[in-house]
């Protein structure tokens, strides 16, 4: 079993860097062959409730550059969100950011 | 093939099939469910056969069919961590999967489509509400998922499907598969 590791604060930490040290999981979607742009555009409007602009960005660097992270958060979040994309048939894992 | 569109009164997504159109759905969709059903989750490794018979678990390692493996996919690199995710996932996402496909089943037979299609011509009107319409898009990922699976079909790779002979099998095949891809776009759209 993996183990996840106490989070520790670092005192001089700026509000935005401690919640990023709060949410050290993100969800990768994978490119494939298959679904096609639109499709997974209207995955990223309809699940995680992005605008057109991001949603769009988000399909065009999965397109691209072969992955993006498109979620972070807890890495139960992430699991869910995990579950929810291999429910669209889209291709998904979760690491450690 | 016109494909979906949204009805402007009612604000139904709606598509009319041809008798032949909606049995080559139906078709696939059953070999999905299937496939979803049948082909036996991959047995977790018990050291026990008393343990293994009386455990309810979901699978833990990566299904041998192909088709089954790019539907669940890992969700970590590490081999334990998948399994785990596996375990608790697996099997939610094969009922959902293979409810999808029966409910394009269900709906193409409630507007008509015989059992078995015989002479006669028959045109299947279909009516989704938005919900239904979701469940169809999501259904029409898995069949692509599949055929393409089965096909091999790789990035960027329409020059090779355009130069197979027509009397291939894969060529009719892959006809099916870009079908589905042009029906599934209609419905992107409509549901916009």
């Amino acid at each position: 079993m993996a183990t996840t590791s106490p989070v520790e604060v670092e005192p001089d930490l700026t509000p935005d860097e401690v919640t990023l040290t709060a949410k050290p999981w993100v969800t990768i979607v994978w490119n494939d062959p298959v679904n096609l742009m639109s499709y997974v555009t209207y995955v990223f409007r309809t699940y995680f409730g992005y605008d057109q602009k991001k949603a769009e960005k988000l399909m065009l660097e999965v397109h691209h550059d072969g992955r993006s992270a498109v979620s972070n958060g807890t890495r139960e979040e992430m699991e869910r969100d995990v579950q929810a994309m291999h429910e669209y048939g889209l291709w998904a894992t979760l690491e450690k950011s | 093939m016109s494909g979906f569109t949204r009805h402007r009164r009612s604000g139904r997504i709606i598509a009319t099939f041809s008798g032949f159109e909606a049995d080559l759905l139906r078709s696939l969709a059953s070999q999905l469910v299937e496939l979803l059903r049948n082909e036996a989750a991959a047995p977790r490794e018990h050291a026990d056969p008393l343990e293994a018979m009386l455990s309810f678990d979901g699978p833990t390692s990566e299904p041998d069919d192909p088709v089954l493996a790019r539907l669940f996919p890992s969700a970590y690199a590490d081999e334990e961590a998948a399994a785990e995710f596996r375990r608790f996932t697996e099997g939610t996402l094969r009922d959902g999967k293979a409810a999808g496909a029966a409910t394009i089943i269900d709906t193409l037979e409630d507007a008509g489509l015989p059992a078995q299609l015989g002479e006669q011509k028959v045109v299947i009107d279909v009516e989704l509400d938005e919900e239904a319409a979701l469940v169809w898009l999501k259904s029409f990922t898995d069949l692509r998922l599949a055929l393409a699976t089965r096909l091999e079909v790789e990035q960027d790779d329409d020059a090779f499907w355009r130069t197979l002979p027509e009397d291939d099998p894969r060529s009719q095949a892959h006809d099916i598969y870009e079908w589905i891809g042009a029906l599934q776009e209609t419905l992107v759209d409509a549901l916009h």
